[in-house]
């Protein structure tokens, strides 16, 4: 990538590189030409202006921004984990230049100030696109329904109680209904929690073994059975939350068939790690739902490829290092996703042979966006111009020491990964640079 | 050498060699019990550390008096009196001990994989004395040596272990020596203390209890904790001792050398009757015995103790 800009031009052009739009990755390389923030013209072939200055991508894919659906950025009240800032770092760094946030934080978002508030917090970082959730109940007790006009009309995006499913299944099917007459969403964090019990880990044959309570597949597969019944009865869109299981998946697969609005996301690591992983003790590996068996990996990533599952999402869960060195059972659920998103795409799925870089591409950035009606995710003409510049074949090892998020909890870490994100563009702004690190403002 | 490493974490990571090297050196440290002087001089100047974060009496007593008798120094801390309250990490509160410059920690913890975590973070050796769920492998050892000095080899025999054994450490760590020995395991109880698998740890399941009982050398009687009881584990005390508790009827079927084990503290009348607690065939006190002796070769072998010099030097 030849690359001597001092700053980013208000009129350039991307050269030589490889268009991956629309599920498709071009053969021949073709260009981008990006004015004022927008997309002026894009195709394969040479440019047709001339005299403008040229970054020439030396055959990096360029691809829309990526899009994720499911992040903690812990703003407000947790903020020793994670802020929208150093999670908008941490974002760009992945080749994300939008994002959807979980409303779990200290306060719930469960009225519009904090919508906004959210909203206001990306705008001033300005590397990445935030687009909040709001809580469905009030401080996500399970009890009382929020704003949602009030919220939607502040920006909101969909509703969902996140790190918790609504135990009240009287009280989800009054959230779907209501949230269908504001065409957003009802985001399912599907888990039984009576079933859930104090399980830590996927109940299996590795949580006999360590002695660790376990989470059992039927937790997860209850309370997604229960949401898709309230989505048909309702005819409400239910977006399914980190499927982790093969009955998950069947469930999903069935109420598609049989017409319930129903659209799901699946984590890197679902369709990446096993259950065996915990083995070491180590809560890097622990998270809700838990990593599970072969098989649920093997249906998560065959669901993804034909279609069952909608988009791939990280589940970014950003602990600080103390919190993560409790001991198994008593540290908390998460694991941060980011800035190793579309390299364990492109490792565990395209490399396995599982879907091609334009599906996975497609995965992570326009059918995400479609499913939540995010004004982004397309890279075509007079669109604002985000978008990723990435190499697919590079392999680098994942040092947490390396990573810029604030947090450094990942399930990847020593891990060698192909494909690393070279620059990421917001509206034609560079956000991050892999040899110059993350470019603020 | 007989162990080489560092901590004793589990049974599951021991050979069977290792396990019968440390069952013939708390072997030798039995025949000194009989003796007026019960202490050899060899742990002199070492420093061992009890650091109990769960409330344990027989263990504990157990640990130290197997140091004492060792001659090593000793310092207890349990939970209650530690800055754990004041929000103090795992980490934290060992690295200090460490700092203080000991040998050796015996720990028990309620969170399973903690020994595990302590090996890793702390040069000093580790002893797991029972983290959670995952394994108690002193008691393990006590276990497989109580029933070694009365059955001999323990390849090709049967042990029934009866109780809760999903949340049961002292179950995995039998289950682990016990099929390393080769010994046939059948594990008994209500589907709800069965762990999910647990067969492909070598064990045979059995939900009727005459049927586990029948063809077994020797019984391993799990205490049953009686709060489980309101997590809809089984339905009551009564039906758990009709359904499972090991009583004179079931001594009945049993083969004539067939013994009782029972780790302790028991709960009369719900797992064992009274009679059977007391009866002929229960070794219940030969096995508290043995526990110190075999934590006695733990901490020898584990501070690099040689087998060799011990047969000479055992004497004062």
């Amino acid at each position: 990538m030849d690359w001597n800009w001092k700053s980013i031009p208000a009129e350039y052009l991307v050269t030589n590189t490889r268009l991956c739009r629309g599920g498709k990755l071009a053969r021949r390389r073709g260009f981008l030409h990006v004015r004022k923030g927008r997309v002026e013209a894009i195709g394969v072939g040479a440019p047709t202006a001339e005299g403008l200055p040229m970054l020439d991508a030396g055959g990096l894919v360029c691809a829309p921004g990526l899009v994720d659906l499911h992040v903690h950025f812990r703003e407000p009240g947790q903020e020793e984990k994670e802020t929208v800032a150093t999670g908008s770092r941490a974002a760009a760094a992945g080749g994300f230049t939008a994002v959807v946030t979980m409303p779990n934080t200290q306060p719930a978002i469960d009225n519009q100030g904090l919508v906004r508030y959210l909203i206001d917090r990306g705008n001033e970082t300005g590397l990445c696109r935030v687009f909040p959730t709001g809580a469905i109940t009030v401080a996500r007790a399970g009890e009382v329904l929020t704003e949602f006009g009030e919220m939607v009309n502040a920006g909101a995006v969909g509703f969902t109680d996140d790190g918790a499913s609504v135990a009240n299944g009287g009280l989800m099917r009054n959230a779907l209904e209501y949230a269908s007459m504001f065409g957003v969403p009802i985001i399912a964090h599907a888990e039984d929690r009576t079933l859930a019990g104090s399980g830590v880990m996927h109940e299996g044959y590795w949580s006999t073994r360590l002695g660790l309570e376990g989470l059992p597949r039927a937790a997860e597969d209850a309370c997604t059975c229960r949401d898709i019944e309230l989505a048909r009865a309702t005819g409400s869109r239910l977006h399914v939350a980190h499927v982790s299981t093969r009955g998950s998946v069947e469930l999903v697969r069935r109420a598609k068939e049989e017409g319930v609005r129903v659209t799901a996301e699946a984590t890197p690591h679902h369709f990446a790690l096993d259950h065996s992983r915990c083995r070491g003790y180590s809560p890097l590996y622990k998270m809700s739902p838990p990593l599970r068996e072969p098989d649920d990996i093997a249906a998560v990533a065959q669901a993804l490829a034909d279609g069952v599952l909608d988009c791939i999402a990280t589940d970014h869960a950003p602990h600080t290092a103390t919190e993560k060195e409790f001991q198994f059972d008593q540290a908390p659920f998460g694991v941060t996703g980011l800035e190793t998103s579309l390299a364990v795409g492109i490792t565990y799925l395209v490399r396995e042979g599982r879907l091609d870089l334009g599906q996975l591409v497609h995965l992570m950035s326009e059918r995400p966006a479609q499913l939540m009606n995010l004004p982004v995710g397309r890279l075509e003409e007079g669109n604002e111009a985000d978008f990723v510049l990435f190499d697919p074949d590079e392999e680098w090892l994942v040092e947490p020491g390396a990573l810029v998020g604030k947090s450094r909890n990942t399930a990847f870490a020593g891990q060698r990964l192909h494909g690393r994100v070279k620059a990421t563009f917001l509206r034609g702004r560079l956000t991050w640079h892999d040899a110059n690190g993350s470019v603020m403002g | 050498m007989i162990l080489k490493r560092k901590d004793l974490l589990g049974l599951e990571e021991l050979s069977a060699e290792e396990i019968l090297g440390i069952l013939d050196v708390a072997e030798q440290f039995r025949a000194i019990f009989d003796r007026p002087v019960r202490k050899v001089p060899i742990m002199r100047g070492r420093t061992v550390v009890n650091l109990f974060f769960e409330p344990s009496t027989r263990t504990r007593i157990s640990f130290e008096l197997a140091e004492k008798r060792l001659s090593a120094d000793i310092v207890n801390f349990s939970a209650s009196t530690s800055s754990l309250k004041k929000g103090e990490t795992l980490r934290d509160t060992a690295e200090n001990i460490e700092a203080m410059k000991i040998d050796m920690i015996i720990m028990r913890h309620a969170s399973p994989g903690a020994a595990v975590y302590l090996a890793r973070v702390l040069k000093s050796s580790v002893v797991n004395a029972g983290d959670g769920a995952h394994e108690h492998p002193t008691q393990g050892l006590l276990d497989l040596m109580t029933m070694r000095r009365r059955m001999g080899d323990l390849a090709g025999r049967r042990v029934t272990i009866i109780g809760d054994i999903a949340h049961s450490r002292v179950a995995r760590s039998n289950i682990w020596g016990l099929t390393k020995l080769g010994a046939h395991v059948t594990v008994c109880g209500p589907p709800t203390m069965m762990p999910p698998e647990v067969q492909r740890l070598g064990v045979r399941v059995e939900y009727d209890l005459k049927r586990a009982v029948a063809d077994a050398d020797a019984l391993n009687v799990l205490r049953v904790q009686l709060e489980r009881q309101s997590r809809a584990v089984f339905p009551s005390n009564r039906e758990y001792h009709r359904m499972f508790g090991v009583t004179e009827e079931i001594v009945h079927l049993l083969k004539p050398d067939c013994f009782i084990m029972h780790p302790g503290p028991m709960n009369r009348d719900v797992e064992i009757s009274s009679e059977v607690a007391d009866g002929p065939r229960q070794v219940i006190l030969e096995q508290v015995t043995n526990g110190v002796a075999v934590r006695m070769a733990v901490i020898y072998l584990l501070s690099g103790g040689d087998p060799g010099s011990l047969r000479g030097g055992e004497t004062d």
